[in-house]
């Protein structure tokens, strides 16, 4: 079942610190996409997350935001964020170069629960950024790969210059046996790909219904759709996980900005079981 | 090929699933089996839908073209997908162009002898008609969600 | 249980001070009655009443002298536990980097709050929940609040908007006080019988000259705070009512009251147990310095609760139904008691006089679901 994992324990522990870390590396995944690996060395103790969470990323006197950590959780010293550039902070993150310096405070939420998916076919359906929240799980799941049964990866972008992890992919699908299916809302006449909404791609897949894990993030509507698809090919809801996204402030349950209904997303998200959320996904403006 | 060979081929296709020998008969007359290399221009924007594909292997990227602008890729059909319904509605021409991106199998149907046998007996016409909407409602709902562009970036200015 | 005299009130504020408590109790400013710290049992608002109805607040004088013949103004004790604005780090530039320090929490005042009615004692209970029982504690609200001594008082009145019998949270304190007075002037007599709730209300008691109460003081006491019980202003049935309005998403009423309100967020900053907050990172105009600030927030400011695509609450009538189904429906679930304790004062500070007890009576009438109660 979905669980926490504890926030680093500092001297004083105080939630709402946050802590200089040292930027290594930024790859930009797309236009409007970039990756920083971030020096976690001079953490207390060695940072430990779980596929599903995030950090509360600062930048020196603006602001934080809600990012999720999309680098492997067996890497010690270094953690990834993928980060989409939409405003001002995620802006003044995309200016960085390697060598400054940015806050992190976490690592928080709730996780995928891979243990639910042993011995079982584990198909990950992803659009857009959604792919970095499960990017952890891969990473995880392909160090065990014969504890899994079929590994299905669904994942649909804006157009092929901004598909996220091509290199993976490929890399997945080639040596380990993953079932790598990709598609684009928009392509050109270079893309021999599939061109279409992501949940177009279940018609080329069959899923055993009894044995499938499914883990799904991506726009809401987007997972809306996919849970339909999932739903017609005979899943029960509670083999269905998604992760769901609100603007975060304090990210451990105190300032109430994150509250979907009855839930706060940053305690007991973002990763859910959908049958816990599955009544809240149709209210309009909850 | 033998008729027993494609009645075969065309009962695994799911755009056929539970269709009664009867009207598996109906439809072969009309059928033959087809393959494309990769980028063949089987369709043509605006010419008469004459055929109606049902793809098996491959695939086949729809294009719409404007004036002055390059060629717009909208969707791919794949394995166990058709593609084309123009044959059934008036005025019976394709609304998009369709251009292979791999070597791509299908069984081609003769869309004037299939509709045809739709006017003579509405009740095979009815059957085709059914499965053609719900093919159609799929493609809607796909278009209007690839219609919101749900990946974009938005400007949000001072959000982060 | 021992008996106040009125100068014992100057006597416990004199003790309190000695062990260093800076002593909260109401007084009149402004035309209102607030909390504010205080030095002498005649800041206090003798002879004072509040009438209180939908949208009206005003403060007469009473016939008598007491000194808590009132109910609540708009202030509540978390603006003392859960201040308006608190600082919890500076950063300064150093190198390529900065350095973070901790806004300390040694300097935090010790209070002692004079006044409690039950209403705002189970308020502050509901937030210390919120605070601090979950797995992160916020450390500065729960450093104040291991520190505050607590002397309640038990309401012998009772206001226009008040729901507290309905809420179960009053008129008299049960537990979470180190004293708790009641408030009796009887035949020319004015005294107060005061319960002991903790060993330090204990010890303060044995600072001050006071005799113990008698059987009949105590019963007269007990009689005027169970009469308060029958003289609520409001009430609203609580039975099934999460469920009520979980059912009642797309009710009628939300396109009503979102014609009255005006999202002005009164309701939020005047509720003793609304916590919601944001939390602000600044600079100097040069950069050298940083720092991070928590805030109030409210559920009514338009981009309270968003994604990157935008606003998820994007008008008036989704937002108050967030506050109203928060307040009484999600906050069980999330911590185990309504969050809301019927002191009245969001029905008394909006300047519409939306009251939440019609708005919960409304849906439960007209409901779209029926719902099957017990």
């Amino acid at each position: 079942m979905t669980r926490r994992a504890q926030a680093v324990q500092t001297a004083v522990h105080d939630p709402m610190m946050t802590h200089p870390v040292g930027i290594r590396r930024i790859i930009w995944e797309n236009d409007d996409t970039f990756t920083l690996t971030l020096d976690m060395g001079s953490w207390a103790e060695p940072f430990e997350f779980h596929p599903g969470q995030f950090n509360m990323v600062y930048v020196y006197g603006m602001g934080e935001a809600a990012i999720s950590i999309s680098s492997d959780p067996a890497r010690t010293g270094t953690i990834d964020h993928t980060i989409h550039r939409v405003g001002s902070l995620t802006t003044a993150l995309a200016h960085k170069k390697r060598g400054d310096v940015i806050g992190i405070r976490g690592p928080y939420g709730s996780v995928w629960p891979i243990d639910v998916a042993h011995k079982k076919d584990v198909c990950i359906v992803s659009g857009g950024i959604g792919l970095a929240p499960l990017r952890p799980v891969l990473y995880t799941i392909l160090k065990n790969r014969d504890d899994y049964g079929r590994i299905i990866i669904l994942y649909g972008g804006r157009s092929p210059l901004d598909l996220l992890y091509r290199v993976e992919l490929e890399k997945w699908a080639n040596d380990f046996n993953v079932e790598v299916l990709v598609t684009v809302d928009r392509g050109d006449s270079s893309w021999k790909g599939h061109i279409g909404v992501v949940t177009a791609l279940f018609s080329y897949i069959k899923l055993d219904a009894r044995a499938t894990v499914a883990y799904v993030c991506g726009p809401e509507i987007m997972m809306k759709y996919t849970i339909d698809e999932l739903d017609r090919r005979g899943l029960s809801q509670d083999q269905i996980y998604l992760s769901m996204e609100r603007n975060m402030k304090c990210a451990v349950g105190f300032c109430g900005h994150c509250q979907m209904g009855p839930t706060f997303i940053c305690k007991e998200g973002p990763v859910y079981p959908l049958p816990r959320v599955h009544p809240l996904l149709d209210r309009k403006e909850l | 090929m033998e008729k027993e060979d494609l009645t075969e081929i065309m009962r695994q296709h799911p755009f056929l699933a539970n269709l009664s020998d009867e009207y598996m008969k109906t439809v072969i007359g009309c059928a033959s089996n087809v393959r494309f290399v990769e980028g063949a221009h089987i369709i043509h924007e605006g010419q008469i839908a004459n055929k109606f594909y049902m793809i098996r292997t491959g695939r086949v990227a729809l294009e719409i073209g404007a004036p002055g602008r390059e060629n717009l890729r909208i969707q791919t059909v794949g394995p166990g997908e058709i593609l084309g319904w123009s044959w059934l509605i008036s005025p019976y021409r394709w609304h998009f162009s369709g251009i292979t991106v791999l070597e791509t199998r299908a069984i081609a149907l003769d869309g004037e002898c299939l509709r045809n046998k739709c006017e003579n007996d509405s009740a095979f016409g009815y059957e085709m008609l059914k499965r053609l909407s719900q093919v159609m409602e799929r493609r809607i709902e796909a278009t209007r969600l690839q219609l919101l562009d749900l990946y974009a970036t938005i400007d949000a200015g001072a959000r982060t | 249980m021992v008996i106040f005299e009125r100068n014992d009130i100057q006597g416990l504020i004199t003790a309190l001070h000695a062990r260093g408590f800076s002593v909260i109790g109401p007084t009149v400013r402004d035309g209102y009655i607030t909390f504010d710290a205080i030095d002498s049992v005649n800041e206090l608002p003798q002879g004072w009443t509040d009438v209180q109805v939908a949208g009206f607040y005003r403060i007469e004088h009473r016939k008598d002298e007491a000194l808590f013949g009132y109910v609540v103004g708009p202030h509540s004790w978390k603006k003392f536990l859960f201040p308006a604005r608190l600082k919890l780090f500076s950063a300064r530039k150093a190198g390529k980097g900065f350095e973070v320090e901790p806004a300390p929490l040694n300097s935090t005042p010790k209070y002692a709050f004079l006044g409690v009615r039950s209403c705002d004692l189970h308020a502050i209970a509901i937030q210390d929940k919120v605070f601090t029982s979950g797995e992160e504690a916020d450390t500065h609200y729960a450093t104040l609040r291991k520190s505050t001594f607590i002397v309640a008082v038990n309401c012998v009145e009772t206001g226009g908007n008040c729901f507290c019998t309905s809420m179960n949270t009053g008129p008299g304190a049960k537990e979470g006080y180190d004293l708790a007075m009641t408030e009796v002037l009887e035949g020319g007599k004015h005294y107060f019988v005061v319960d002991v709730g903790s060993a330090l209300g204990e010890q303060v008691i044995a600072e001050l000259q006071v005799r113990k109460a008698e059987e009949n003081e105590i019963a007269t006491a007990e009689k005027a705070v169970a009469e308060a019980a029958g003289k609520m202003g409001r009430t609203l049935n609580t039975e099934g009512l999460p469920e009520l309005l979980t059912d009642n998403f797309d009710h009628p009423y939300w396109d009503d009251v979102a014609k009255r309100c005006m999202s002005c967020a009164n309701c939020t900053m005047v509720c003793p147990t609304c916590f919601c907050n944001t939390v602000e990172d600044v600079t100097d105009l040069t950069g050298e310095t940083a720092q991070r600030w928590r805030r109030w927030d409210s559920c009514f400011t338009s981009d309270f609760t968003r994604i990157a695509g935008g606003n998820i609450r994007m008008s008036t009538r989704t937002r108050y139904r967030q506050w109203l189904t928060h307040k009484l429906s999600n906050w069980v679930e999330q911590f185990g008691t309504f969050g809301c304790v019927g002191c009245g004062r969001c029905i008394t500070w909006c300047p519409v006089g939306i009251d939440i007890t019609e708005g919960a009576a409304t849906i439960r009438e007209t409901s779209v679901t029926p719902t099957t109660i017990g």
